[in-house]
């Protein structure tokens, strides 16, 4: 009788506790569901303003989320300002051959500074390190002038150099050091031994090793390329040249109608989303590794 | 036995040269675009240079002038200030709320979604961003002013106002950087063995103990790295102001990187622009160390 009430007692305990904890979870998931309108909220709006005619961006009210009498003119006036088709196209080459061009420098840096035995490595390597400290804006000047001297004014190697060999590299070149030095040695040994030349060991042995460390200075390079302003702006003057982020900066000198700004915007945020999306793994992983977050 | 030595020897130079092989591009690049950038920058700092005469040697002058003569450096500087000193600690409380609610319930698709949305506005770029903001803030047709309105408030002119266009754009950057932080901080509660807040709780520590005795004491490196971080992006807002507001209204929101993007690229003046970029760069310097400093005294304690 006695282990009966006692019995109903821990139920009831239990069912008051499903009770609350089900409430405690209704709440979290509220404020999760705010938190995340919050951040999203900005880009759907702008995207969804961007197919408003102009009549009823400005004159109708903005919390009306869908447009009532969709429309495409924005975009069609938009890729009569600017060739904005062509400016996705420069984006997208852009992000995709300069980082590969950054990995491919870091990473055989990388080895040469992990495994091979030189004299001078040790001050290569700490200078290489030091110079992640110096900020971009102290060389923005210096490099634009040799830009001009080199006459690459208007040409992408202007951007592929500046990307290439300035601090966001040389933090890949560390980058790339760290992972290599948690490779077994064993693995090279083998091939040393099979009379592989340290070349096709740094091809086939360590590189396809170093995937995680691969994508995650891509993900990384591929979002500093895609959010590049300044330098591009300096050295690129040729429309059909210009990436998107330099191409929204005209839109908005010469384009006094906001639909068509939120046009241009979206079409330069959906993208990125898009990638972002697809990979969205290691994108979140990229931010783990890359800040020396963890512990 | 000679001949081994001299195959080792051999075999070594032939390490020695592949090594330098290996490096030479990066060193090549490298001494033009960053080295050699650094120290022509460094030079130009002690020239009057309009990048199409020569540079002619001024000595300390620019720097004296900077110090002494440009009411613009302490207006801007000041402008920057504001922005790390509230950006930073908004931030990181923020991006921790964010990280502490995620890591509620690490597993499940709902957290999953949540962790990519939350992580969204940090990978898209500042510009698009920053045009995106312009019309939110937009004083008639903007959102944040007519949500205001269904409560009867009157929002203010934001971008407009010299007093609304520092806070509206401390609004725009929390709300865009801090998922970035956010991933870190989760990676750092995931570090924390579960063990011990099981160990608080038998001995009877609520929630609001085991956060500030446990979760607090054991984020203290990724807390130490967020803040390196997130200091150095603060101070060197540009994107941002570049679009929205160019400095204004009445210069309320010029920060270091834009003056010295008005010196250089609008003004050509490039040497006074060098100088404004390395005593710029020397106060972030100084400031990091201090927090390197304020770091090791703590953990020797």
């Amino acid at each position: 009788m006695k282990e009966k009430v006692n019995n109903l007692k821990s139920n009831r305990h239990k069912f008051g506790m499903s009770y609350r904890n089900k409430t405690t979870n209704r709440i979290y998931h509220i404020l999760m569901i705010l938190l995340s309108i919050i951040m999203v909220y900005p880009f759907l709006w702008s995207l969804f303003s961007s197919f408003k005619p102009v009549s009823e961006l400005y004159s109708g009210n903005p919390l009306n989320f869908i447009p009532q009498n969709p429309t495409i003119e924005n975009y069609e006036r938009l890729f009569e300002i600017l060739p904005f088709d062509r400016m996705l196209l420069n984006s997208i080459f852009l992000s995709v051959v300069i980082p590969i061009g950054m990995i491919v420098v870091s990473s055989i840096t990388a080895y040469a500074l992990a495994r091979l035995d030189f004299k001078g490595k040790n001050v290569i390597f700490i200078l290489l390190i030091a110079v992640m400290m110096v900020p971009s804006h102290v060389t923005t000047i210096p490099n634009y002038k040799t830009i001009i001297d080199l006459n690459l004014t208007n040409s992408y190697w202007a951007l592929f150099l500046t990307s290439v060999f300035t601090a966001t590299n040389s933090f890949n070149i560390f980058f790339f050091r760290q992972y290599f030095l948690t490779i077994p040695k064993d693995l090279e040994n083998a091939a040393v031994i099979d009379g592989c030349s340290k070349f096709r060991v740094f091809l086939q042995i360590i590189m396809p090793n170093s995937k995680p460390a691969i994508a995650t200075t891509a993900i990384l390079s591929f979002r500093s390329v895609w959010n590049q302003f300044l330098f591009p702006m300096l050295v690129i003057s040729d429309y059909d040249k210009l990436p998107l982020t330099v191409g929204l900066k005209y839109l908005k000198e010469w384009e006094p109608n906001w639909a068509v700004l939120l046009a241009g915007s979206s079409l330069s945020i959906v993208p990125i989303v898009i990638i972002y999306l697809i990979f969205q793994k290691y994108f979140l992983q990229s931010n783990l590794t890359s800040g020396f977050g963890g512990t | 036995m000679i001949r081994t030595t001299r195959k080792k020897y051999s075999l070594k130079a032939k390490e020695a040269r592949l090594g330098w092989l290996f490096v030479l591009p990066a060193l090549i690049g490298f001494s033009i675009f960053t080295f050699g950038a650094i120290i022509r920058s460094l030079y130009y700092s002690f020239t009057d240079w309009d990048l199409l005469t020569k540079p002619k040697f001024v000595g300390l002058k620019n720097y004296i002038d900077i110090f002494t003569n440009d009411k613009y450096f302490y207006q801007y500087m000041g402008n920057t200030l504001f922005f790390v000193i509230t950006l930073v600690p908004i931030v990181l409380v923020f991006s921790l709320l964010l990280a502490v609610l995620i890591n509620k319930k690490s597993k499940g698709l709902s957290s999953k979604i949540y962790r990519v949305i939350l992580f969204l506005p940090s990978i898209t770029s500042t510009i698009a961003v920053s045009m995106v903001w312009m019309w939110i803030f937009n004083p008639n047709m903007g959102l944040i002013n007519n949500i205001l309105g269904l409560f009867g408030l009157k929002g203010p002119n934001w971008l407009n106002d010299p007093s609304w266009a520092k806070p509206a754009l401390v609004i725009m950057r929390v709300w865009q950087m801090s998922g970035y932080y956010m991933i870190m901080f989760l990676t750092g509660l995931q570090t924390i063995p579960g063990g011990l807040y099981e160990a608080a709780k038998i001995d009877g520590a609520n929630k609001a103990q085991s956060f500030f005795r446990i979760t607090i004491p054991m984020l203290a490196n990724t807390t130490f790295a967020v803040v390196i971080m997130l200091v150095v992006e603060a101070f060197n807002m540009f994107e941002s102001i570049f679009i929205m507001t160019s400095g204004g209204p009445l210069g309320s929101t010029s920060t270091m990187m834009y003056y010295i993007y008005e010196k250089s690229f609008i003004e050509y003046k490039m040497g006074y622009a060098s100088a404004l970029s390395w005593i710029f760069f020397i106060i972030i310097f100084i400031i990091t160390l201090i927090q390197y400093k304020f770091r090791n005294e703590r953990e020797g304690e």
